[in-house]
Parts: C-alpha cells; sequence; structure tokens
C-alpha cells in the first residue's frame, strides 16, 4: 500500500514493525549538512560586484598569486547552509538556557535595533570628535546609569569581555600600589591576590597573568569565604582579593563588610567579579559594600546577546582611589560637548596604558543602554527579584529529591546542587545533563564551581515564565524518579534525540583536526 | 515590564512554595546597611516608543559614513556587507545561543566555528587558526605574549609601521607581565629598519602590512632574519581584504598572524565589537591562546566538532593557563564567515582589486593639489599624504563640509612629530564623485 498523500486525500497513520535508519543521513528536518568546503563553490561567488580595471600590475611581486583557497556559496546556498546549521543549536528563544553563572536571559530585539541604527553602527572610530556627539554622549549616559547602579564614581568602559574587564581592574590595583611605593619589583612589594577556591578560572588566570602569585582562602561549610582563613592571609604582601558576590555557589557573602573591612585594612584592594550582578541589581550597590573595582558583563545582566560565545562586553566600574589609574579612552563631559580623552594626557597621567585599539564594545554600549532604559531604575530592581525568586523557587521544587549543596537558607539567582543525590545510581552529573538535552533542555552547568562535588548550578533568569520553570522542574523531577529508579541507559546512552550523540572529546584532543584540508592534503579541492 | 513573564499572582504562588512570606525574605543574607530601600535615581521604566525616540536622537547627532564622502581608515574600514549576513546572525539560534559547552546541541555554532578556522588559515596562508580572539589589537598581544612562551626569551621588537594604538594596547598588557618591548620610530618605511634591531635575547619581532601608513611590504626577508636569530615574526594586519590581493603573511613567512577581521562582514560600530584572527604553525598550536574547534565523531560514529586542547585554558588551567580569555567574538566571527562564504575567493579577489583601484584613484586626484605630497609609494587601499597645514585641521574643517577626509596620524600618535601626515583610505564604496569631491574641497581648504 502506498504511504503517497495524493491530493485531495487525508493521511492516517500506519501502524509499521520496524523504525528504519534514513537512507541519507537526513532526518526529518533536520538536513545533514557538509562543510562549505566539500561542496561545489570552488571559483564561485555569491556577491555581484564590476569588474575591476586592471590587475595590480603596480604592486609587482606583492600580487599573491597561489590559489587562496575559499570556496563561495550563492545567495540561496548560503541560506540554506546556515539555517540548516542554525537548526542543530539549543537556544534562549527556544527554551529555558539554565547555564549558572552565565545568565542567559531573554535578548530583547529593541536592542538590536537600535544597535542597527546608522548613527552608531556606520560610524568611524576615529571620525572628528565634533561628528561623533551624539555617540560620545550615549557612551556618558551608560556610564552614568552604570555607575549610579553600582554606587560607585567611575566606570572604564573599553573592557571587551568579563576576563578583560578583570585584567583591567588588576592592572588598575596594580598601578595604585606601584603609585604608593609597593609595585611588584620595589622594596615592600605587594605581590599575592587572594582567590576564594570557588572562584571563576578567570580570576586566577587573570591574577597570575598580571603577575601575582595567586593564594587560595578556604570556604566555610556553609559556601562563604572563610573570614579567619581570610585575615590570616591578609598581610603588607596582599595585593587584593578578588570575590565574586553572590558568589559563584550562587550565596550571597553574609560578612562582606567584614571582608571589604579587613581587607582595606590591610591596605589591599577589593576586586569584586560583577558576572552574578543580576541577582542584586537595584536592590544592592557594589559601592555600599565597599568594593574597589569590579567588572560588569553586559552580556549578562544587562542582556546584550551572548551570540555563540561572544562578543561581550567588561565595563569596569572603579573607585575613588582606583579611578586616577584607569585606561584611556574615556569620556568627558565638558559642559558645551563631549571629548574622548584618548591618550594620557595632563588631566589624566596616572592613566595605567589602553587595553584595545579603538573605545570597546560601542554596539554592546548601545543595547546595554535600551535594556536598561527600557526597565528603568524600577524595573531593573524587579529583575533582581524575580531572578532570584526564580531560583528559590527551582530549589524549593527539586530539594525532596535532588540534594542541593547548601541547604540552608535562600540561595539568589542561582540553585546549586551536588550529586549526593546519584550516590549508588552509577549515573554521573554528566550523564544526567545530557539526558536533560533529550528532554529538551539545555543542561544546567557542570562541575563548577569546583568546591562542590559533581556540581550542578542552574541560573534560570528572570524572563522564564512559571509555566516555563514548571516545564523545567517537571522534567528534572521526572528524570532523577529515573535515575533512582536504575534507568541507567537513558542517562549513558544520551542524548539519544539530539542532533547528534555523545561526542568523543578524548579523540579531538588526542588528534586534533582543526581545519579542513582536501583529501590530497591541499587547501583546496581540485577542479 | 515587558520583558518580565511573572504576574504578582505567580509571585505569590512561588512564595508560598518556597515557604517564605516576601521576597525581602530571600535577601535576608545582604547586610541591612547596604539594602537599598527602593529604586536608585534613575529614569523609570519606558516603552518601547520612548527608547526608540529617545536613542534614535542620539544617533541623529552622529555624522554616518553612509552618508559623505568618506576616507577613514587607520584599522577600521568602511565595506558593503551583504544583507544575507545581518539576516542569518539575527537567528535565534546563533544570536541566543552560548559558548558551545554542550556540543550535541550546539553544531551550527561549531560547524562554522570550524568553517571559520579553515577560512582564517586559508586567507593569512597559515596552517592553523582560532575561533577567534577581542580584536586585532589583543591579538598583537596575545601574539607577543605566545612568542615569549615559545621561545622562553623576553623581548619584542616591534616595526614602527605598526598602528600606535595596536603598539600602545600590546605594550600596556605584555609590561605588565614583565616583557620588555622595543618599538621602532615611525616611518612610512619602517620595515627597513626593523632587521638590525633583531637580537640574541629577541623573542619576536612585528610588523603590519600594509602598514599604518599604507606601505605594503614583503617581509619574506625579515622572517628569515627572525628565523635565523631563533625569534618568531608576528605580522598583523589590520585591513583582511588587502589579503585578497597582497601575498599572504604565511607565503612571507610569518610565524604568527594577528588581524583585525571587521572588515569583511562586520559594521564599523565606532570601534566595536570588531573580531581579531589568530593563526599560526602546527607546531605551536599548543601554545597558541583562545577557543580552538575540532574535528572527531559521535557515538555512532558520524562526524561533529567540539571545543579543544581546552587544557591551554582558565576554566581548566586557572593560574596556569597560556591566556586568561573565556569570551571570544562569537557572532563577529559568523558574520566574516558568512561574508567571506558569498564573496569566495573569486568575489575576494575581485573586492581586494577593487579597493585598491579606488585608492590609486584617489591617490592621482589628491597628488595634483598644490602643496599636497604623497608619501606611500606601493599601497593597498590606504595611503599617507604630507599636507602643507596640520592634518587635524584640514579634517575638521573638511568635516565642517560633511567630508571625512581620513584619519590625522597625530590623532594616533600626537608626539611623532608627523601633525601634517593624512591617512587617506578608499573601499569599493568610494564613488568616483566623492573622490572629485575631496579633492576639490581639499584644494579649497589648502589654498586659504
Amino acid at each position: 500500500m502506498s504511504t503517497m498523500n495524493t491530493v485531495g486525500r487525508p493521511t492516517t497513520p500506519n501502524a509499521v514493525e520496524s523504525k528504519p535508519a534514513t537512507l541519507t543521513g537526513g532526518r526529518g528536518l533536520l538536513q545533514n549538512e557538509g562543510l562549505i568546503f566539500e561542496g561545489e563553490g570552488w571559483g564561485k561567488t555569491g556577491v555581484d560586484l564590476p569588474a575591476p580595471k586592471g590587475d595590480a600590475s603596480d604592486l609587482g611581486d606583492l600580487v599573491r598569486r597561489d590559489p587562496i583557497g575559499l570556496p563561495g556559496l550563492s545567495e540561496p546556498e548560503a541560506m540554506r547552509h546556515y539555517v540548516r546549521l542554525s537548526q542543530k543549536n539549543h537556544a534562549i528563544d527556544l527554551a529555558i538556557y539554565p547555564l549558572g553563572s552565565c545568565t542567559m536571559k531573554h535578548n530583547p530585539r529593541l536592542n538590536e535595533k537600535m544597535a542597527r541604527l546608522p548613527g552608531f553602527s556606520d560610524i568611524h572610530p576615529l571620525q572628528p570628535q565634533s561628528t561623533v556627539q551624539g555617540a560620545l554622549e550615549l557612551m556618558d549616559t551608560l556610564s552614568h546609569w552604570l555607575t549610579t547602579l553600582t554606587g560607585m564614581p567611575a566606570v572604564a568602559l573599553s573592557p571587551k569581555a568579563g576576563a578583560h574587564g578583570e585584567l583591567c581592574g588588576l592592572m588598575a590595583i596594580r598601578a595604585a600600589h606601584r603609585a604608593a611605593g609597593h609595585g611588584l619589583r620595589s622594596d615592600k612589594p605587594r605581590n599575592k591576590v587572594l582567590v576564594p577556591t570557588s572562584a571563576h578560572g578567570t580570576n586566577p588566570a587573570t591574577a597570575a597573568f598580571v603577575g601575582y602569585t595567586v593564594v587560595e582562602i578556604a570556604q566555610t561549610e556553609d559556601g562563604r569565604v572563610d573570614l579567619a582563613d581570610l585575615e590570616a592571609k591578609l598581610g603588607d604582601d596582599v595585593a587584593a582579593i578578588m570575590v565574586t558576590n553572590p558568589n559563584t555557589c550562587g550565596l550571597f557573602e553574609r560578612d562582606i563588610l567584614e571582608i571589604s573591612r579587613l581587607t582595606h585594612e590591610a591596605g589591599a584592594y577589593f576586586y569584586c567579579d560583577g558576572a552574578n550582578f543580576n541577582a542584586i541589581v537595584g536592590r544592592v550597590r557594589p559601592g555600599d559594600l565597599g568594593v574597589d573595582a569590579m567588572h560588569i558583563n553586559l552580556h549578562k545582566t544587562f542582556s546584550t546577546p551572548h551570540g555563540g560565545g561572544g562578543p561581550g562586553a567588561g565595563p569596569v566600574v572603579l573607585s575613588e582611589a582606583l579611578a586616577p589609574f584607569a585606561p584611556a579612552p574615556w569620556v568627558v563631559n565638558t559642559g558645551d560637548g563631549f571629548k574622548l580623552v584618548e591618550r594620557e594626557e595632563d588631566e589624566a597621567e596616572q592613566a595605567f596604558g589602553r587595553l584595545c585599539a579603538f573605545q570597546g564594545q560601542m554596539g554592546m554600549y548601545v543595547r546595554a543602554l535600551s535594556y536598561m532604559m527600557s526597565h528603568g531604575s524600577d524595573g531593573l530592581r524587579q529583575v533582581a527579584e524575580d531572578a532570584v525568586l526564580n531560583a528559590n523557587y527551582i530549589k524549593a521544587r527539586l530539594q525532596d529529591l535532588m540534594s542541593p549543596a547548601f541547604p540552608e537558607g535562600p540561595c539568589m539567582h542561582e540553585a546549586l546542587f551536588d550529586d549526593e543525590w546519584l550516590k549508588g545510581t552509577e549515573i554521573t552529573t554528566l550523564d544526567f545533563a545530557k539526558a536533560m538535552i533529550d528532554e529538551g533542555f539545555h543542561p544546567m552547568t557542570m562541575y563548577f564551581p569546583l568546591v562542590v562535588h559533581g556540581a550542578m548550578l542552574i541560573e534560570p533568569t528572570e524572563t522564564e515564565s512559571k509555566a516555563e520553570l514548571d516545564r523545567f522542574i517537571h522534567a528534572m523531577r521526572a528524570l532523577a524518579g529515573a535515575a533512582k529508579a536504575g534507568d541507567k541507559d537513558r542517562f549513558k546512552g544520551a542524548p539519544f534525540h539530539a542532533p547528534m550523540k555523545r561526542l568523543d572529546e578524548t579523540r579531538a584532543a588526542r588528534q586534533p583536526v582543526l581545519r579542513w584540508t582536501a583529501p590530497d592534503g591541499s587547501n583546496m579541492a581540485a577542479e | 515590564m515587558r520583558y518580565l513573564p511573572l504576574t504578582p499572582d505567580d509571585r505569590e504562588a512561588m512564595l508560598a512554595a518556597i515557604g517564605v512570606k516576601s521576597i525581602d525574605d530571600l535577601f535576608v543574607d545582604v547586610p541591612a546597611a547596604a539594602r537599598l530601600d527602593g529604586p536608585v535615581d534613575l529614569p523609570r521604566v519606558a516603552g518601547e516608543l520612548e527608547v526608540e525616540r529617545a536613542l534614535g536622537a542620539l544617533a541623529a547627532k552622529n555624522a554616518t559614513a553612509g552618508n559623505v564622502p568618506f576616507f577613514c581608515g587607520a584599522g577600521a574600514y568602511k565595506h558593503h556587507v551583504p544583507a544575507t549576513v545581518d539576516h542569518i546572525i539575527q537567528r535565534s539560534e546563533f544570536l541566543t545561543s552560548y559558548t558551545p559547552y554542550q556540543p550535541e546541541i550546539a553544531q551550527g555554532t561549531l560547524q562554522y566555528l570550524y568553517e571559520f578556522q579553515t577560512q582564517v588559515a586559508n586567507l593569512t596562508g597559515m596552517p592553523v587558526a582560532n575561533a577567534s580572539l577581542y580584536d586585532g589589537s589583543t591579538a598583537m598581544a596575545e601574539g607577543v605574549l605566545m612568542a615569549t612562551r615559545v621561545t622562553r626569551r623576553n623581548k619584542a621588537v616591534i616595526s614602527g609601521g605598526v598602528h600606535p594604538h595596536y603598539v600602545k594596547a600590546t605594550e600596556t598588557v605584555v609590561h605588565a607581565v614583565g616583557v620588555e618591548t622595543q618599538a621602532l620610530p615611525a616611518a612610512v618605511d619602517a620595515e627597513a629598519a626593523v632587521i638590525d634591531q633583531i637580537g640574541p635575547d629577541t623573542a619576536c619581532v612585528v610588523v603590519q602590512t600594509p602598514n599604518i601608513f599604507g606601505t605594503a611590504t614583503d617581509v619574506t626577508k625579515i622572517a628569515e632574519a627572525a628565523h635565523a636569530a631563533g625569534a618568531l615574526l608576528i605580522v598583523v594586519v589590520t585591513e583582511a581584504v588587502s589579503m585578497g590581493l597582497l601575498k599572504s603573511p604565511g607565503e612571507m613567512g610569518a610565524d604568527i598572524v594577528a588581524a583585525e577581521g571587521q572588515s569583511i562582514g562586520n559594521a564599523l560600530n565606532f570601534g566595536g565589537p570588531y573580531v581579531g584572527l589568530f593563526a599560526t604553525r602546527d607546531k605551536l598550536v599548543r601554545q597558541m591562546p583562545g577557543r580552538l574547534t575540532g574535528e572527531t565523531v559521535d557515538a555512532d560514529g558520524e562526524r561533529g566538532f567540539v571545543l579543544t586542547l581546552s587544557t591551554r585554558e582558565q576554566h581548566i588551567r586557572r593560574d596556569k593557563a597560556t591566556s586568561n580569555i573565556c569570551t571570544n567574538s562569537g557572532l563577529c566571527t559568523l558574520a566574516f564567515s558568512i561574508h567571506m562564504s558569498l564573496l569566495g575567493e573569486t568575489g575576494l579577489r575581485r573586492l581586494a582589486l577593487l579597493n585598491h583601484e579606488k585608492a590609486v584613484a584617489t591617490r592621482d586626484a589628491v597628488a595634483a593639489i598644490p602643496g599636497v605630497k604623497v608619501l606611500t609609494p606601493r599601497f593597498f587601499n590606504e595611503f599617507a599624504v604630507k599636507l602643507p597645514k596640520p592634518a587635524a585641521e584640514v579634517v575638521e574643517q573638511l568635516a565642517n563640509h560633511h567630508i571625512l577626509a581620513g584619519v590625522p596620524y597625530s590623532r594616533l600618535a600626537p608626539d611623532a612629530g608627523m601633525d601634517d601626515v593624512l591617512l587617506i583610505a578608499a573601499t569599493e564604496t568610494t564613488l568616483d564623485a566623492d573622490i572629485q569631491i575631496l579633492a576639490k574641497t581639499l584644494a579649497k581648504v589648502l589654498a586659504n
């Protein structure tokens, strides 16, 4: 019997015994898509350009003669290629994306529209300043919002991501110590940076990068900085502490005022990793906590898109003590206009230098300001409250089946579980995460923070509805039940329903293949 | 508020499920002294229309490149980007996903990164490239640091032809780590002075081609001299389109290429976000900074892609990582890759040739003006001229005539004693009429 749907004849499902694999690798809407280098694109182009007049003979032997190895696609082929690829990605717009510490919130499309206004996107970083007054005013306005929300006097906008912001903050701290006679190569060097064991990997990496010795601070049983250990390690050789607050366990550091007091008494600076600012924006100002420097991931708290891993933006707010050392460039409101200060001049002789060629991530500044203005100060406060409420709701609804790492008291914007509850099931955090994929969810952050065994860090953000949270909780409870009931294959083999089965990362690292090459080893296919 | 789905009833029900009375009960760990009672002193919630009006008013105060005769370059270039590019990068699956930590549901991102790495490797003429860095200047800084790791030497010799802001951004970072730099004096043909400075303690030599004055140079001899001394050659490229016409850095012996990829697929954006291209030789891969995508197979033996060699990175190595970099330029790499896929080699070569021809035409028009001296003999799409007046003043006067005539070198290096030098760039977007207006108005301004 034919299963073909002929015109006007409605289909009815047929019962069949087997479920054959497809013959071509395609799976319904999911297309099997090769690399652009494997197609017929050699010599092709999808851009219509006028014919050049000559062959640049004036450049003589500088002209590139060998084949470059770049296939081309016509416009329809390009659309298909990238749309097919896109359908193999999870995205916030599809479902909750609860990666702890990453703040995967909704990305408003108004932001995108604003960033694409030609007045922002089609201006050159080195145009005369008189022709970009609106752009400079936008940077000044963004600075005002950031400093007001954080209660800090100054901000360096130019760092291009969170880790770049950490670098900026630590270099400002280094410059301040050097100015006070405690540089790394001075007689009385402050050469240590204290970092809790629960910190993001970027914290110790940045501190070491700038030349500091990293000393770990112990954590208490309830997931906070151990004050006694901090006090013991603070001394006149310590340049700074780097503390994330709320910390990476999703907890507010209750002793934060004591931490900053002790730090300042020891003559050190307090660097706060602002990755988790979303939990407190509008409710707590880091300036009131004694923070000297804090980066703000605009792609987390202020909704600029994560874009598959970037671009981000990491402006750094600075205390009075550190502000003079901020890197160029920055904007000054002169009263009758805005001025971009691009180098260490008389007014900025202590600036520690420059972090990138131009003035940072303008495209992200526009998006972040668009988001802040939309929310307003009242809306931003609600952001923090809803983010914290959503995380506590998840924690409350899962804690009877899974084991919260810190069951006592509320969490902030993320709920942290360990793998204690999986004991005896032979199922790991990784297996559990991969099974979540089959249920249609992006897994939470796994195995971070390092201080919690088999960590599962869930950050829902404020942009999830109660219905979506309930759907997620329902799936998590069903999976937890299956794990405890011994349904091992569901986890060990997962994912079964994703675009790909579990990938062999060990092989990728042992025999790195980092680019396409033709079967004959050349960089393009034979024509 | 339109971005917040919870209703007051939802909030009540959720607080009850948690077992607390009010939202304040969830903030009890915040010391009382640090709690804000109400909203801070900033404007309140605003509708889409209000935000559009406010930001639109700021945007309207700027002179846009597309609306005027435009000749600015010096590390950022106005090119036409096909409409397809901006459409695709706004697809939800690309725009609203994150670093592909779960490869089974991120093959879209991983495959385009793998294609991007291959495109960048082939474009630069190098064996291997990473999944991007922040921009060209930070890529240069990372290149210098990588060279010190590879050679276990501590000094970088930097040509006077490298973009002054790149030099500054690099020095700021590498000096912090204790790496010494020797930045040579600026000159149109600065590359000629580099070889004499290479010594037994040199970790790397950094040259830019085309350089900040537009000069295109064959750096093969510098590569040979560097290698003979056990040093690496880093080639900086600030205009990626140039590699469609000029000999590639790889062909000339580069060990590391640090380039700005903005020209392909990305708008001017007042300086960012841009995309740093970073390529090197196979044997140096494990010292390379930044994310890398590699090929592997899944449980069924199907080919797939994953982030790999992450043992170099901060989230594994912490204080022993090759770099502290976490974020890359994801969406900008996608824009680059789509534009490059549309161009293909045929389109890229044609685009590059058009750029060169527009610049030659601009040079010819400007060279005919009395008092103007063209300084750059061989260039791609940008050249330097010496004016009889300070270039910054001339540029300001031309801006008053709604012409963005280029970048005064003094804007980049006020102390270089080159106040009369103007950098002029042209691209495929430059109209013949633009060139005529520039020449006519520049002649008028100089005559006054």
